[in-house]
């Protein structure tokens, strides 16, 4: 099938190359940040020729952070399992509520059931800026505010309408013959949906739950307003690194690389059916 | 009194609000009895797959009675039917091969792993799938999963089978030998069965009786040979019967002693008052207008018969099928033997009164056949 002109594939090739490298390298720019002090990263013109080190790293791990004005403790490691515990959780809470509801979208159309997930799509695209005033004020008044209940109930609203949606296309692809040929082999549609949507609905979910993921720890907004220290994750703590001596560049460099790494690991891990689960919703959107 | 199997009583389908949506089934009344196979016949969207679907739970009824061996099922859930059904778009699970989806069935029934294991081979052997059961859905042909899918309906020993257009995809040669086995293997089981197809062929080999729907109302449900020689109308007349029933618009005169259509073309065809019985003769004078039809195989040639003329002449093989242009219209006539008639020749075109049968022209209700009354 393949009748593209060897030039053609140059081509093809010589304009990926370059979408990759203009994507990679920041990355690749802060991965080298992290290994160098402040003088060597502020130094003009940069160079990537430099002696590495690896105390911006131990400075994250210790929680002790050298600046001009003397010693300052940074709460990163905290921060950094913050993240994970509110990512974990609200993606777990977002499966275990957002699944049951796709499956119900999917199968069963009824008057305004399109207008509920619409709805609840539109979660998505209003700005967090635009409900995090209100938001505020109700989460001070029912004790919500600094605490991760409140935190993971407020990720729903970036988590929830993903999964729904992209899961919805997912069993909505699958063949309502399939379950009911195991429903009337006498099974309840609770089975059914147990025993055979669910499996056969599993990469969609996968993807859905990996995107979830990433989106809930990309948060910044959200957490900056309605939690403080001790309950912030990486995005908000890595404000702390602006110090009243100066931005400490390294120490960032190394903060993201530490950040990044959980998510990226999980996105290579899952990138088969991240793809998937992506393009299937995009087209049963 | 529990000799009946399944009992449908005044069922309304409508997809969409009651009285408002779409109306795919009409007013539907049906009885099966134990141990019969019925054929829903009809053309898409008539209806037939609606019944059955409405059948087995996954539809809802919008109106009307569904029981099944005396019990009303309609509001129940398709678990508590005891139905098996086979699906016209086989519906196998993906993750499990073959003999897992076979077996499967039988899981609710708690039997043993080696009567599981003989019932699997023995329903297997009958469809000719006995090298495949190790294979999963996706590598086998359309024909092969229909058939696994069949084999999942039928191994299960439910109060009724339900089997979804079961032969579609199949080779015409495996077509008529598992047509016969299945009937034997229902038959034998004493099960009772509900297919429904498109194809005349198999409802009139497999079924008992057969029930021809068309736009959502139940035109007639007898036996095979009944549809055929008895019609209840026109569109059961020329639906079933292949090649297709002849039928010309006619108007009648008659006499003391004479009945005669009146064809397009100044065609007339007479007969002798006394070829029909009196009250047939009563009910042809009392309309105007009236659908004449003959089935192919009961055209005969003759001499001294209407003049038609040649145009189409095949030789099938085994049979030679003659249109002829007749009376405005074409008059398709079957022979068995081979006949060198060149198209444009003209031929005597003979229709016996006993081959008969008369449509109203209006309503399309059956009048007579041949010599009786419908």
């Amino acid at each position: 099938m393949d009748t593209t002109s060897p030039l053609e594939r140059i081509l093809r090739a010589v304009a990926l190359t370059l979408v990759v490298v203009f994507f990679m390298f920041p990355i690749f720019w802060i991965f080298l940040m992290s290994f160098q002090t402040n003088e060597t990263i502020l130094s003009i013109p940069p160079s990537i020729v430099f002696s590495p080190t690896l105390s911006n790293y131990a400075a994250l791990i210790t929680g002790k952070l050298q600046t001009a004005a003397g010693t300052l403790d940074i709460a990163f490691m905290r921060n950094l399992g913050n993240s994970i515990f509110l990512s974990v959780t609200s993606v777990a809470v977002a499966l275990v509520l957002g699944v049951p509801a796709a499956y119900a979208f999917a199968r069963h159309k009824f008057k305004g059931s399109e207008d509920i997930a619409f709805t609840l799509l539109s979660f998505r695209f209003a700005p967090p800026l635009l409900v995090l005033l209100p938001l505020t004020q109700y989460f001070q008044w029912l004790g919500l505010s600094n605490t991760y209940f409140g935190l993971i109930w407020v990720y729903q609203l970036i988590c929830l309408p993903l999964i729904l949606w992209i899961v919805r296309g997912y069993f909505e692809d699958i063949s309502a013959d399939v379950e009911y040929a195991y429903r009337i082999a006498g099974h309840s549609w609770f089975a059914t949906f147990r025993k055979i949507a669910l499996p056969l609905a599993g990469p969609g979910i996968a993807a859905a739950g990996l995107l979830a993921f990433i989106f809930a720890w990309n948060n910044f907004v959200f957490a900056l307003v309605l939690a403080s220290a001790d309950k912030q994750p990486v995005t908000v703590g890595a404000l702390a690194f602006i110090t009243s001596s100066g931005i400490q560049y390294g120490q960032i460099a190394s903060a993201i690389v530490l950040s990044v790494t959980p998510t990226l690991a999980l996105a290579l891990y899952a990138q088969r059916y991240l793809v998937e689960g992506l393009s299937l919703g995009a087209v049963k959107g | 009194m529990n000799d009946t199997a399944l009992l449908i009583r005044d069922v309304d389908k409508f997809y969409g609000p009651v009285d408002y949506g779409v109306h795919a089934v009409k007013k539907l009344n049906m009885d099966v009895g134990k141990g019969e196979i019925i054929a829903l016949l009809g053309s898409s969207g008539c209806g037939k797959t609606s019944t059955l679907r409405m059948i087995a739970g996954f539809e809802a009824v919008s109106r009307g009675t569904i029981s099944l061996g005396g019990r009303e099922v309609q509001t129940l859930a398709p678990v508590r039917r005891n139905v098996a059904m086979a699906f016209e778009g086989y519906s196998l699970y993906p993750p499990l091969t073959v003999r897992e989806n076979i077996a499967f069935a039988l899981k609710a029934s708690k039997l043993s792993q080696s009567v599981v294991d003989d019932k699997v081979a023995g329903i297997a052997k009958l469809l000719e799938i006995e090298d495949i059961l190790g294979r999963y859905p996706s590598s086998i042909s359309g024909g092969q999963q229909q058939r696994a899918s069949l084999g999942r309906a039928l191994i299960r020993d439910a109060s009724l089978h339900l089997l979804d257009e079961p032969m579609g995809q199949l080779e015409p040669q495996l077509r008529a030998v598992l047509r016969g086995r299945i009937k034997h293997y229902i038959k034998e089981r004493g099960l009772t069965a509900i297919l429904v197809t498109h194809d005349q062929t198999e409802a009139n080999a497999l079924a008992d009786r057969i029930a021809v729907m068309e736009g959502g109302v139940l035109q007639q449900f007898d036996t095979p040979q009944k549809i055929k020689e008895r019609p209840a109308n026109l569109f059961t007349g020329t639906f079933v019967g292949e090649p297709p029933m002849n039928v010309f618009e006619a108007s009648i005169a008659g006499s003391e002693n004479k009945v005669s259509f009146g064809l397009k073309d100044g065609v007339r065809l007479d007969y002798a008052a006394s070829d029909f019985s009196h009250a047939v003769r009563d009910a042809l004078m009392k309309r105007q207008k009236v659908v004449l039809g003959i089935r192919p195989y009961a055209v005969r040639r003759s001499a001294d018969g209407v003049s038609g003329r040649v145009a189409v002449n095949q030789w099938l093989g085994d049979q030679t099928h003659i249109a002829a242009d007749f009376a405005g219209g074409t008059m398709v006539l079957v022979e068995h033997d081979r006949t060198e008639l060149a198209v444009g020749q003209p031929i005597g075109i003979r229709l016996d009164p006993s081959s008969l049968h008369v449509f109203d022209g209006d309503s399309g209700k059956a009048i007579s056949h041949g010599v009786e009354l419908a």
